[in-house]
């Protein structure tokens, strides 16, 4: 039971170079992108300068060939540096995200693309999720037709895709063979890593809560061509590799909502303490002291969860209760962080130059994505539990 | 040419600072502790050194606990290529530091010694001058700009009212000014690197060095909570407000 313990001389450094790293972009930094709606270009830039996009890649490819922990102290430091999930998304896809690419791609995918992955120099993008198909993968509408020199044309629908006004790369699953010739539904699936071209795609940005600079899209495919090559291990496996990148995915959506909460926290606390009412400071009154508190121990626990699961990843333990449990109480501590952010800031927590605005409204986005509350805690009933499926 | 540069573990520029109920001095329990920022841009210049070419090999050396180590890894992170590390629970007092570095420059014969003008911990501004002194080598303080260049050393230096220029004939100490550079972050890469780099660990008895304190703290207090200001009116106001408390 070491799975938490003093961070290693390593582990400090990172957290330490990235705190650093993050330092340089500062509130106006993240406010004023969050009002332009542009990409963080210069910090998506540091970041891959300083070789943080590789921590998880295999050395081979210019990774540091560290395991999710690290992944996840870089995703949680950014995160409470104030860059919350405007500079977390940003870079997030760059962390695991290629993990397909690296365990079941050829030598040559692998030794072409994740070098310049890594570099920040291809920018991927990555679309699952359809517009009547989110949660159930295995209903995916869109579809990869064979033609007879083995390449590929795409038809079909993609919501959601994170950056895809910027990628010139997509990472993209589709059916290769209908359902119904499938002996399992969840077979007949493919991924490709292929060339993204958005103007083909389509690509149209939806308005949203929050995090307005980094995009999220529509996407329409109608005979978009993939090359045969482009085709990541076999076809009608790639649901099946997909799977392999969901609890990293969800260990560090939690430690990103850990981190947004305690950059609020840290915010409110401040604000709590110089904030004068009657003659003291606001901080000094129960009500305002203990939610801030509560917090503090709801951001601590999840914290440890999330620690908790990206260990026993890393000792190829079977993760996935705790991944999936780090990544609810994350999500609603981080939630409940920013809120409470809100409301000890009284009106000036309304005012978007306060910041903790922002922060809430990015704090939703942990409680909905990468999986919704209901499908964790289904996830938690049936198999932690051994209730009966009720869907 | 080799260059030494020490580094010393401090508690973090960004803590604020609480001094122990005893008022024995600060409280470090569970504090932050980081490379003092001086000796981070001392690193940073010797390191330049290396990659203009100038310097062939960075050493750095800590002198304290166990943890020091961790100041250095920051160092070769930055790149240094080695480090020596004097472990010591105790206080060391910058004439026992000096002391200690003249011995280490005996070992390592660099040509340089780069250190930070001072710590941000006790703000002694002492250690540089008094390895000068003791290799009665010559010393470019508060160092603003620094070129190497055919056995010499031009140190430029911030001195009050404007910039002093010196030439130093090698070898030479330096202590670095806020300035001179700005010191770079640590990649990941690099961060790597350094694990793989070799670190010496030495003892205080290696060096047959006298490091007995010659100070004692009486007391460390809190500076005092400072007074809300008053604003007058005008000029005359003010010069009469000032006459009052004597201060014209």
């Amino acid at each position: 039971m070491n799975f938490i313990g003093e961070p290693t001389e390593d582990q400090l450094a990172i957290k330490d170079a990235v705190e650093r790293t993050c330092s340089q972009f500062d509130d106006e930094y993240w406010r004023d992108i969050d009002e332009t709606g542009e990409w963080p270009e210069a910090f998506t830039k540091a970041m891959a300068e300083g070789g943080w996009l590789g921590v998880a890649m295999p050395e081979e490819v210019g990774g540091a060939g560290l395991g999710l922990t690290e992944a996840s102290i870089v995703m949680h430091t950014v995160a409470r540096s104030g860059a919350g999930f405007s500079g977390a998304s940003a870079i997030h896809l760059n962390i695991f995200g290629p993990k397909p690419l690296e365990i079941f791609g050829s030598d040559e995918q692998r030794n072409v693309h994740l070098p310049k992955i890594i570099s920040g120099e291809q920018k991927m993008c990555f679309a699952v999720t359809e517009p009547n198909s989110g949660l159930d993968t295995s209903n995916l509408e869109s579809k990869a037709e064979k033609q007879p020199n083995g390449d590929y044309k795409l038809y079909g629908r993609k919501i959601w895709t994170t950056g895809a006004q910027r990628a010139d790369k997509i990472l993209i699953i589709a059916r290769t063979t209908p359902k119904d010739q499938c002996s399992k539904p969840y077979l007949g699936l493919s991924l490709f890593y292929t060339d993204f071209d958005k103007v083909k795609a389509g690509a149209t940005p939806i308005p949203k809560m929050g995090r307005k600079a980094v995009e999220c899209n529509m996407l329409f495919f109608d005979g978009y061509e993939i090359p045969k090559e482009d085709l990541i291990g076999e076809e009608g496996q790639g649901f099946k590799y997909l799977l392999h990148g969901l609890n990293p995915e969800r260990v560090l959506f939690a430690v990103e909502a850990i981190g947004l909460g305690q950059a609020a926290l840290a915010k409110a606390t401040q604000y709590a303490n110089e904030r004068r009412v009657f003659g003291r400071a606001i901080g000094q009154n129960q009500g305002i002291a203990h939610p801030l508190a509560k917090s503090w121990a709801e951001l601590e626990a999840a914290e440890l969860m999330a620690y908790k699961a990206a260990s026993k990843f890393d000792q190829k333990l079977d993760c996935g209760a705790e991944a999936n449990a780090a990544k609810y109480l994350g999500a609603e501590a981080g939630f409940k962080a920013c809120e409470t952010a809100v409301l000890s800031h009284g009106g000036m927590g309304y005012a978007r130059e306060y910041h903790v605005e922002r922060y809430m409204r990015e704090a939703m986005l942990a409680r909905i994505a990468p999986v919704s509350r209901e499908m964790i805690l289904n996830y938690i009933s049936e198999r932690v539990l051994g209730l009966p499926k009720s869907y | 040419m080799k260059v030494l540069v020490p580094v010393k573990r401090v508690i973090d520029y960004n803590v604020k600072a609480r001094v122990k109920p005893d008022q024995s001095g600060v409280d470090l329990a569970n504090v932050k502790m980081s490379m003092n920022p001086f000796d981070e841009i001392s690193v940073e210049e010797a390191v330049r050194l290396k990659e203009a070419g100038t310097a062939t090999e960075v050493v750095v050396v800590s002198i304290g606990p166990q943890q020091c180590q961790e100041t250095l890894r920051t160092a070769l992170a930055m790149g240094a290529d080695r480090g020596i590390l004097i472990k010591t629970d105790d206080k060391v007092e910058p004439l026992a530091v000096a002391k200690l570095l003249k011995a280490v420059v005996a070992e390592e014969s660099p040509e340089l010694v780069i250190l930070g003008k001072q710590a941000i911990d006790d703000d002694s501004n002492q250690t540089g001058q008094m390895l000068a002194a003791l290799l009665d080598w010559p010393q470019g303080t508060f160092a603003n700009e620094v070129k190497v260049d055919g056995g010499k050393a031009n140190v430029t230096r911030e001195i009050d009212g404007g910039l002093q220029t010196v030439a130093l004939d090698l070898p030479a100490i330096v202590t670095t000014d806020l300035r001179l550079n700005e010191p770079r972050y640590a990649s990941l890469p690099n961060i790597m690197k350094a694990k793989k780099k070799p670190i010496d660990m030495k003892e205080i008895g290696d060096y047959g060095v006298d490091v007995a304190p010659r100070l004692t703290t009486v007391k460390v207090t809190e500076p005092p909570v400072r007074e809300a200001g008053e604003i007058v009116e005008d000029v005359p106001t003010l010069v009469s407000k000032l006459k009052a408390k004597g201060a014209l």
